[in-house]
């Protein structure tokens, strides 16, 4: 495959980025420290981490609500972020949205909503903009399996086939759409196969191989930007934690979701895990250099929690500002 | 100012003018490139600016109003039309939890300067899906911005205004407004949003209506005039923001209040005129406040039901004469 050392070593320093920002919330969690919902996107780095590394600063993405990873992927500050899901002024929604509603125009991360394939019509549109304005952006819509259960997603999937839309339909499939498994709200467990009706180039990706999704996205990314777009690529993958929160969701446990013995066979295709091999393999680095990688990405995220904690709370007399724009 | 236009060609004549001066302004919507579906107030668009600005879409109510959304979200500044307001309830998602909250839940770091056209079609036996007059719901919304414009000049003046505007803005017309002529300036000009306008001065009672009723209201009071019963008519313009500071300034003058408001009557806008006028002038009340709505009931079909359903000119005659006495 065509990509640079340079280019590994950065999906490598993004993906541990997001594992220990995402870990580093579990304790203030347990503590009640933060107390907004948090989905933690531990196991499914390499989506972002690849799919945002072919975009540019200009394009723009939209998620859902397990988006963290999405934010730090297309250039979201990291403080900012934990300052929002501290509920804090500094926050990118100065504490109005939470871990759920994590935005920053400068770098097209233009939304982030929980309400389940809400934000996929609002990327249709997005490049529905780029295609008024001609100015070749591609727009990527990041969504779950759940979201497969929405009406709107066919719609626009319709539209954007329509209107040869630059948009990337990225579906991150983690087989579990909140407490049930893909197998009791679907009888097609392939996903990708739902565009292919509407006209729409699709593929199966590995979602945890961060390599097969850079190349993945590179095409699909080359497409929209080639007026050939839109894309749906389905990536296979597996959320670590549980819906939300730390709980794991393992069978037994208070929420009694998933199999023990799945949750540890996905263990060993961790992300992370699967391009620490690849590095060594093609040693690029030796354990020394990813040792210090590790350590200067986890001293990043200590002082990202340092200046959450430290932050201001809003003002309560500000309640009513931002209700509207002025 | 001596040019009459009709109501619909004024709303054509706004988005000719905003279209050509400026290239983010777009419009998509069921219709838009048929010269009959929304009468004739996107005739023409497409041979001005193209299929690219006006878009006539798949029906596809959620996702084209999500569109629009994202499409503003990106910078645009975007109008979709509903045809049919009743049509428009399939994208409560992308207008309430998105639009809507889209500023404050992002902490004012980005807007929506997005406009939800939703035509109102009424009586000729369409019953309850193609009847619905919605700007009371729309008016609970934190977020939203709601117009009701009742004549020609000012659905161009408040057209223009909610598309510069940086928030959601739901526009709703009456296809009844459609054929009636008022004078019009033929450049283009904006009127503010959040103000309501005296149609005409009096003293004994205050009558507020918007929309299509403040046409209707307008007639009553001329024929009011000719019996020596003074009527201050406001028009809302907007219902939201509500413009209470001109509401209560006509009631504190005339110590009465009637609305006349074509929504549902519980939890209505004239439910919301009339508790804050008890809040703040209770005590300079003459008379109770009055309010015609329609009934809680949706529109039915036959026609003998629906002259009892609508509120007509006699109704509004009547109510003036017993809050007088």
């Amino acid at each position: 495959m065509d990509i640079s050392k340079e280019d590994i070593i950065k999906l490598f320093k993004t993906m541990l980025l997001i594992r220990f920002s995402e870990e580093s919330l579990v304790n203030p969690i347990i503590r009640g420290e933060i107390k907004t919902p948090v989905h933690l996107y531990s196991g499914e780095e390499a989506i972002a981490s690849g799919l945002c590394s072919v975009l540019t600063k200009e394009d723009y993405i939209f998620g859902n609500h397990r988006s963290h990873g999405h934010y730090l992927a297309k250039g979201g500050d990291l403080g900012k972020m934990i300052a929002e899901i501290y509920g804090k002024e500094t926050g990118c929604s100065r504490g109005r949205g939470g871990s759920m509603h994590l935005i920053d125009p400068e770098n097209g991360v233009l939304g982030i909503v929980p309400i389940v394939a809400g934000t996929i019509s609002l990327a249709l549109g997005a490049a529905l903009a780029s295609k008024i304005r001609k100015d070749s952006r591609v727009t990527v819509s990041f969504f779950g399996d759940g979201a497969t259960g929405e009406g709107v997603l066919y719609e626009s999937l319709n539209f954007a086939a329509l209107k040869k839309l630059p948009i990337i339909f990225a579906c991150e499939n983690n087989l579990y759409s909140t407490h049930l498994p893909i197998s009791e709200i679907r009888v097609n467990e392939n996903i990708s196969e739902t565009a292919i009706p509407f006209g729409i180039k699709s593929l199966r990706v590995d979602g945890n191989n961060v390599l097969d999704v850079f190349e993945a996205g590179k095409n699909a990314v080359e497409q929209c930007r080639n007026s050939n777009g839109p894309v749906f690529i389905e990536f296979l993958t597996y959320r670590m934690r549980g819906h939300v929160g730390p709980d794991d969701n393992i069978q037994g446990s208070h929420t009694d979701i998933r199999p023990k013995n799945e949750i540890e066979s996905w263990k060993e295709k961790d992300p992370i895990k699967m391009l620490e091999k690849v590095i060594y393999d093609r040693k690029l680095f030796d354990q020394n250099q990813i040792s210090l990688i590790s350590e200067e990405i986890k001293n990043e995220v200590e002082d990202a929690m340092a200046f959450a904690v430290k932050s201001k709370y809003p003002d309560p007399a500000d309640l009513l500002k931002y209700v509207y724009h002025e | 100012m001596n040019r009459k236009l009709a109501y619909s060609l004024a709303i054509n004549e706004a988005l000719r003018q905003i279209m050509a001066i400026d290239k983010e302004v777009f419009i998509m919507g069921q219709g838009v490139k048929s010269p009959w579906y929304v009468g004739n107030t996107c005739k023409g668009l497409i041979a001005l600016f193209g299929e690219e600005r006006v878009i006539d879409t798949p029906i596809s109510e959620n996702a084209m109003t999500g569109a629009a959304v994202g499409a503003a979200i990106a910078g645009m500044k975007a109008i979709v039309m509903h045809p049919r307001t009743d049509f428009s309830l399939y994208a409560l998602d992308p207008i309430i939890n998105q639009a809507a909250n889209w500023s404050y839940m992002n902490g004012g770091r980005a807007s929506v300067p997005v406009v939800f056209w939703m035509i109102v079609n009424r009586a000729g036996e369409q019953a309850a899906q193609h009847s619905q007059a919605l700007h009371s719901l729309f008016s609970h919304i934190p977020g939203l911005k709601v117009i009701a414009p009742s004549n020609a000049y000012d659905v161009k003046g408040l057209l223009i205004s909610a598309i510069r505007d940086p928030n959601p803005v739901i526009f709703i017309d009456d296809r009844w407004l459609y054929g009636k002529e008022d004078f019009v300036p033929e450049e283009i000009y904006e009127l503010p949003i959040g103000k309501a306008v005296i149609r005409n001065e009096g003293a004994d009672v205050t009558l507020v209506s918007s929309s299509f009723l403040a046409s209707e209201s307008y007639l009553v009071v001329e024929m009011l005039k000719k019996e020596g019963i003074s009527v201050e008519l406001i028009d809302l313009r907007s219902i939201k923001p509500l413009d209470m500071e001109l509401i209560n300034s006509s009631v504190l003058k005339t110590g009465r209040l009637l609305i006349v408001d074509g929504s549902w009557k519980t939890n209505s806008i004239a439910s919301e005129i009339s508790a804050s006028v008890n809040e703040t002038l209770f005590k300079k009340l003459k008379a109770p406040v009055v309010r015609i709505n329609l009934p809680d009931a949706p529109a039915p079909a036959s026609r003998t039901l629906e002259s009892e359903y609508y509120i007509t000119k006699d109704m509004i005659i009547d109510a003036i004469k017993r809050l007088i006495n």
